[in-house]
């Protein structure tokens, strides 16, 4: 039974791990970026995005994704740059609409510069994408006023499995706790309310984990009063 | 012998559950590693421990070491070159050979190889034993812990033959990748904290270290641990101390490096060192055996600054040894180093013998930033290059592979 389609069902507690997986796609410059953008695996959008998280990556990151990284540190290009990392997943039902706006951007950009920088072979761009595995972990919650204390004795990989990769699995970056809390009517709206305003940007997952701890116990407070 | 629940401590509770969560799944399966050293090396090091990790976690694991006499190294030795980049020219009679030791191997290895339900290859050496083993019913899956970004073609031409029939490979970054009609994953190496290198030591023993070796602790040292390789430019990092010590006249440098039993061409570099560094006092070259774990792990809590100035690198994990040490790193500026050195973050990267002398200079006038770097780098070791991250990947990629590569696997 899963935790995120009823009323009153216990939330089942999952895990999760990612495997990254070379593509085989590079970009040199610019154009290549954006030319393998139209049609790389949509995995690769959620790897660059999210798969920072739980891959081996330097916790003081200037933006919150690997192409706006790339731009920045690779291709030196500011502009593009920042507009890449303006982009934010949660305003997108789905992948496929965040590659739109990828494009976009980096058709814009395209149109502005006269020569595309090139970066040296050994500073290419490498599209990765991840597989993941997820798994049960045996642990129910069975009554939602105990989830601040028990989110905070949850793995990182729980955390982004029900908070980072849920926001793929639900349109307009849902998660799996406010499906859960939803399941109860109206009852913990003010939760779902404060949870729905968690950035998981800039922060790492235990960092993340803190702050949905103490959202949580907030959220919860209101609806007692 | 450490037991999984000893790495809970250091790599944190909810890490050790993750493992043997998702190790469920594959309890009672029959693995196999494959490579060409029980000691010398990272690769050797690695599973030295990630082999009995995964008995502990109720995997049937073993760890096979093929033979192969002295010219089937020397093939392979030029094969590991050209891989990274070098001209080599290998002759007939020594494929012949390649080809022969491996179907020997294959041989030997008949049963347990035809049994197990996940072989891991490691490097090139052993690559041709799926060729010759037509009867396998497991999914093999070949571990290249190389630089292969800018391999010398027609060697890579010749070993892509075999690699093309495993069902995935692994390289260690996204550039060592090559095209293979397989899906490749990107697993980094690791380091094992509870090892001999890595474990915690008292003044004392570090003491006891420098004594042994005439390294006067009341002076700045730095070291660089290799294997005597020209692509660890020990010449390069002699040049760099040079240009440093003018600026820090006290300043030390422990080249140390241990023999490898798949690496024939140590002497000839041993001697090119020695020859440069032409008797400096300050200067000491240590030949250590390949077990002298507890002395290269005081030397590097010895050491002032670690310097691993590579100019071809297919991780590095003495980069790793020396973040998780609290050590600012200079490292060269290629390969896995990349991934480690976070530049100006936990240590330098650099390209010339002079960029390392200047990051040698800077760091001796900037104790406070050097600690920053420390503190800095511990922790991204921590949380990135454990081995108990590389032995989740392993397990996940098991599980990915079982259910035949699917983007999302859930059980």
């Amino acid at each position: 039974m899963d935790s995120t389609n009823g009323t009153n069902l216990p939330f089942v507690v999952r895990d999760c791990a990612l495997v990254a997986v070379s593509t085989g796609k590079q970009a040199q410059n610019l154009r290549e970026l954006r030319d393998h953008m139209l049609n790389i695996h949509e995995g690769s959008i959620y790897y660059h995005f999210w798969g920072g998280l739980l891959q081996a990556r330097f916790d003081d990151p200037q933006f919150n994704n690997d192409f706006a990284n790339w731009s920045h540190y690779r291709l030196h290009d500011n502009i593009l740059a920042e507009r890449l990392a303006v982009i934010d997943p949660t305003d997108f039902d789905d992948l496929e609409a965040m590659r739109r706006e990828l494009v976009e951007v980096l058709d814009q950009r395209l149109d502005e510069v006269d020569r595309p920088a090139w970066v040296p072979i050994d500073r290419q761009f490498h599209f990765i994408r991840s597989q993941i595995v997820v798994f049960d972990t045996g642990w129910r919650i069975e009554k939602p006023e105990s989830l601040p204390d028990l989110v905070s004795k949850m793995s990182v990989g729980s955390i982004f499995y029900h908070v980072v990769d849920a926001r793929v699995r639900y349109p307009k970056g849902a998660d799996d706790f406010r499906a859960w809390l939803g399941g109860f009517g109206d009852r913990f709206k003010p939760v779902c309310a404060r949870l729905a305003a968690v950035d998981p940007n800039f922060m790492t997952l235990v960092e993340l984990r803190r702050k949905l701890a103490t959202v949580l116990r907030m959220g919860f407070g209101e609806a007692q009063k | 012998m450490k037991s999984i629940d000893d790495y809970a401590p250091v790599a944190g509770e909810d890490v050790i559950d993750h493992l043997r969560q998702i190790s469920a799944p594959l309890k009672g399966l029959k693995v196999v590693h494959v490579n060409s050293t029980k000691v010398g090396g990272g690769v050797a090091e690695i599973l030295d421990r990630i082999v009995p990790l995964m008995q502990e976690l109720g995997i049937d694991t073993r760890w096979e070491v093929i033979k192969g006499e002295e010219t089937f190294y020397e093939c392979t030795k030029s094969f590991h070159n050209a891989l990274q980049g070098q001209f080599a020219s290998v002759s007939d009679s020594l494929l012949k050979t390649y080809e022969r030791t491996n179907q020997e191997n294959a041989e030997a290895l008949r049963p347990v190889l035809e049994e197990a339900d996940v072989v891991f290859i490691h490097d090139p050496q052993p690559l041709q034993l799926l060729k010759s083993t037509p009867n396998r019913r497991g999914k093999w899956l070949w571990r290249c812990h190389i630089d292969l970004s800018h391999p010398y073609r027609p060697i890579w031409k010749y070993l892509r033959e075999f690699a093309r029939g495993y069902d995935a490979s692994i390289f260690s970054l996204a550039d060592f990748a090559q095209p293979l009609p397989h899906t490749q994953y990107l697993v980094p190496p690791s380091i094992d904290p509870l090892s001999d290198k890595n474990i915690e030591l008292t003044p004392r023993m570090i003491r006891e270290t420098q004594d042994q070796f005439y390294i006067d602790p009341e002076r700045p040292m730095i070291l660089q641990v290799s294997r005597f390789d020209r692509f660890k430019d020990p010449v390069g990092v002699i040049r760099a101390y040079r240009l440093a010590k003018r600026f820090s006249p006290g300043l030390q440098l422990v080249l140390a490096g241990g023999g490898a039993s798949d690496d024939p061409e140590g002497n000839i570099v041993l001697n090119e060192v020695r020859e440069e560094a032409n008797d400096d006092p300050d200067i000491r070259i240590l030949l250590l055996p390949s077990d002298a774990h507890r002395s290269i792990n005081a030397l590097q809590r010895a050491a002032t600054f670690i310097i691993q100035k590579s100019i071809k690198e297919g991780f590095g994990l003495t980069v790793t040894e020396g973040l998780w040490k609290g050590k600012p790193v200079i490292g060269g500026d290629t390969g896995g180093i990349r991934l480690q050195i976070i530049d100006h973050h936990t240590g330098f990267l650099v390209s010339t013998p002079e960029g390392a002398a200047l990051r040698i200079r800077y760091l001796m006038r900037q104790p406070g930033k050097a600690q920053e770097m420390a503190i800095k780098g511990k922790e991204f070791v921590r949380q990135n290059f454990l081995i108990t991250r590389h032995l989740r990947e392993y397990l996940s990629i098991m599980v990915a592979i079982i259910h035949g590569h699917e983007d999302r696997v859930e059980f």
